[in-house]
């Protein structure tokens, strides 16, 4: 087939890519402005033999994809704040029992019910730290709509390819926005397989592979299955022995951390020639570039984070050495920036941009702050 | 005339200048419940439409102590309210909890549960509008069977939900909710009384309210009464009281209504009037109509 343009919403574009991904299953809550995900998966589902359920919660939602992941579903939900507190209890068992899903949190004003139909970034945070105790998290973060798509094939993927969630760190602003998108829709992408066991009399649930993931047999296939979010060791049955405890932990970051050169993703411009850089992701990246577009300023580039989580210390190092100022425009009070100023402290003029009233911050504003940093 | 010029006159207790749509049955039906409550009243009100159309900044359509609760723990915060107001001593204030049929069936039902359980003295109020209308119309435990919704959609693979209403009247007996009752829109004169009634129980009360929606059923927007008088005249909402479990009261059907008339009158049915497999499911709409008539002795 052939490159076509379409108009497309975000947030049709994050449940396309989805379907391009495989993904068969979604179970999800209204809520505001991560419903259209839900709509448009509904309408969709039924006629691929995908399967669509609307749950009586939040807390459901997500519990109902680590069951249907483990029956061997490719699962999806959509989210926003006040759903995505109420998930963190099933997202870390699905971490801690290495369950494959994706979690779309369509990010908005908070604390609590904050401010629905408005967007922030406030969820940076949240999404790495928001469940219990020390563990991976992989987030990915879109800028366009046309991103929105292909970083979600990207982000089932990965779940598949770590048995792990993942969260697709999308916001108000790119998720209702809508773009021209030019895509081949017939395009053939890579598509994680799910690896499965072959030996059942041989059968660990949780016997990691030479790239530290365990492959677990789906349900219904003949194998002995032992899921739990107990410490356990490679049977699945639970231990919470010191060494267990220790060796097991250590695996399930590692099994994650170790690899990601395997699928950490940023863009940048100028990075060579810049003295000011400014370091973005999702909505505030579009500030950015109208920045850029309108200054022409041969000494300011960019750097955004499209791997938002984990963060890659080393390279990000690397990437922002040439770099005098580094700015830092988040529709939060400063979250990613802490990251930036960890790796810095004091050997660089560090400048955190914000905004958290439900509007974006404006290219006017920006500009300003660059021009006297 | 005097008499009228007082009734327009009259201060209500959900004053006016919301933002509800134009003829909205929850609306009308709130400040009927909520006048019924009187002044000394707290309430905790969950996330929904009721929430957000009564206190649109800069104004609040409030005239009693209001909190806005998340969406499924109003009943968890009025808890918390009647015990508290209880530990200080203070008696005779009314502790109200509401949400919509999602913060009430379906997300809310647990801290409901709780509630009922220990027994509190709180009159908890279901403002059933048969969807989730604040997010644009997506199906709830509450949502009728093969009525469309966004995340029902009536089409070539489905007639719409799929599923039968929760019965919450049946889940408040279970938990021996001293009094229960539905009320309707076509009969204020009967939610005024049952209102009250309800908020002098000491101990749980619930009362559902059937709320017609004219964005989220599809109707004109002066048709709200005409169409709660219609799901009581099919049977589809029979309204009934029980008092510790026992049926007390009904609400007779006057002149008894085929269900293809109430199904008619909402877009989110049209789809059932054309073709034959829809006319099977406003059969099978019609045997849950009757069987309503026959459980209740509503003719």
């Amino acid at each position: 087939m052939a490159i076509e343009s379409y108009l497309w919403q975000g947030s049709h574009a994050v449940a396309q890519g989805a379907l391009k991904a495989g993904v068969n299953y979604f179970a999800g809550y209204p809520i505001t402005p991560s419903t259209e995900v839900a709509e448009f998966m509904a309408y969709a589902l039924p006629s691929r033999d995908g399967i669509f359920i609307q749950m009586e919660d939040e807390i459901a939602s997500i519990a109902s994809l680590i069951g249907a992941s483990l029956a061997g579903a490719k699962a999806i939900t959509a989210t926003s704040g006040p759903g995505f507190s109420l998930m963190q209890e099933g997202l870390g068992y699905a971490i801690m029992a290495e369950v494959p899903l994706v979690i779309v949190d369509v990010m908005r004003g908070g604390p609590s019910t904050g401010l629905p139909t408005k967007p922030t970034q406030a969820d940076v945070m949240q999404a790495k730290w928001g469940t219990h105790g020390d563990h991976p998290i992989i987030a990915l973060c879109p800028a366009s709509v046309k991103e929105s798509y292909y970083l979600m094939v990207k982000a089932v993927n990965l779940s598949e390819r770590f048995r792990t969630p993942v969260i697709f760190l999308t916001d108000e602003t790119i998720a209702h926005m809508r773009e021209r998108v030019q895509i081949d829709v017939d395009e053939k992408l890579y598509i994680e397989p799910r690896i499965e066991p072959k030996d059942p009399r041989n059968y660990k649930t949780f016997q990691p592979d030479e790239r530290l993931v365990p492959h677990q047999a789906k349900f219904g296939t003949g194998f002995r299955t032992v899921v739990t979010a107990l410490y356990h060791d490679e049977s699945g049955f639970q231990n919470t022995s010191a060494e267990v405890a220790e060796r097991f932990n250590k695996r399930l970051v590692d099994k994650v951390e170790k690899y990601i050169d395997e699928f950490y993703e940023t863009e940048e411009y100028n990075l060579e020639n810049s003295e000011l850089v400014f370091v973005s992701y999702g909505a505030s990246h579009r500030t950015v570039l109208q920045v850029l577009n309108d200054s022409k300023n041969p000494k300011w580039g960019f750097l955004r984070l499209v791997t938002i989580w984990p963060f890659h210390d080393k390279l990000v190092k690397e990437k922002l050495k040439k770099a005098k100022v580094i700015v830092v425009p988040e529709l939060n009070m400063g979250q990613m920036v802490k990251e930036i100023q960890r790796l810095f402290g004091d050997t660089k003029k560090i400048v955190s941009v914000n905004r958290w009233d439900g509007e974006l911050i404006t290219p006017d504003q920006l500009r300003k702050v660059a021009e006297q940093a | 005339m005097e008499d009228l010029k007082q009734k327009l006159m009259k201060k209500h207790l959900l004053a006016p200048g919301h933002t509800a749509c134009a003829g909205c049955g929850e609306a009308l039906g709130m400040r009927l419940i909520v006048d019924a409550i009187g002044p000394n009243c707290i309430i905790a009100n969950a996330t929904g439409c009721s929430e957000i159309f009564t206190s649109k900044y800069p104004q609040s359509a409030w005239e009693v102590p209001w909190v806005h609760s998340l969406f499924e723990n109003s009943s968890a915060i009025a808890s918390g309210v009647e015990v508290a107001l209880k530990a200080r001593g203070k008696t005779g204030i009314k502790v109200v909890a509401m949400g919509g049929d999602g913060a009430t069936a379906d997300i809310g039902i647990g801290c409901i549960s709780g509630m009922w359980e220990r027994g509190h003295n709180i009159l908890y109020v279901c403002l059933d509008n048969e969807a989730y209308m604040n997010t644009g119309i997506q199906r709830s435990s509450q949502t009728p069977f093969n009525a469309s919704t966004t995340t029902s959609p009536s089409g070539s693979e489905s007639m719409g939900n799929q599923t039968l209403k929760k019965d919450m009247i049946a889940i408040a007996n279970a938990h021996r909710v001293k009094y229960v009752a539905t009320v309707s829109l076509a009969n204020p004169k009967d939610l005024e009384r049952k209102v009250k009634k309800a908020v002098e129980t000491v101990g749980p009360s619930y009362i559902h309210f059937q709320a017609p929606c004219p964005l989220g059923w599809g109707f004109d927007s002066d048709k709200a009464v005409e169409i709660a008088k219609l799901a009581i005249n099919t049977g589809l909402f029979p309204v009934i009281e029980y008092e510790d479990g026992q049926l007390v009261k009904v609400q007779k059907i006057a002149k008894k209504v085929p269900v293809e008339d109430y199904l008619k009158t909402q877009s989110r049915f049209r789809h059932l009037l054309k073709s034959d497999a829809g006319k099977k499911v406003i059969a099978q709409i019609q045997t849950i109509a009757d069987a309503n008539i026959e459980k209740f002795g509503l003719v």
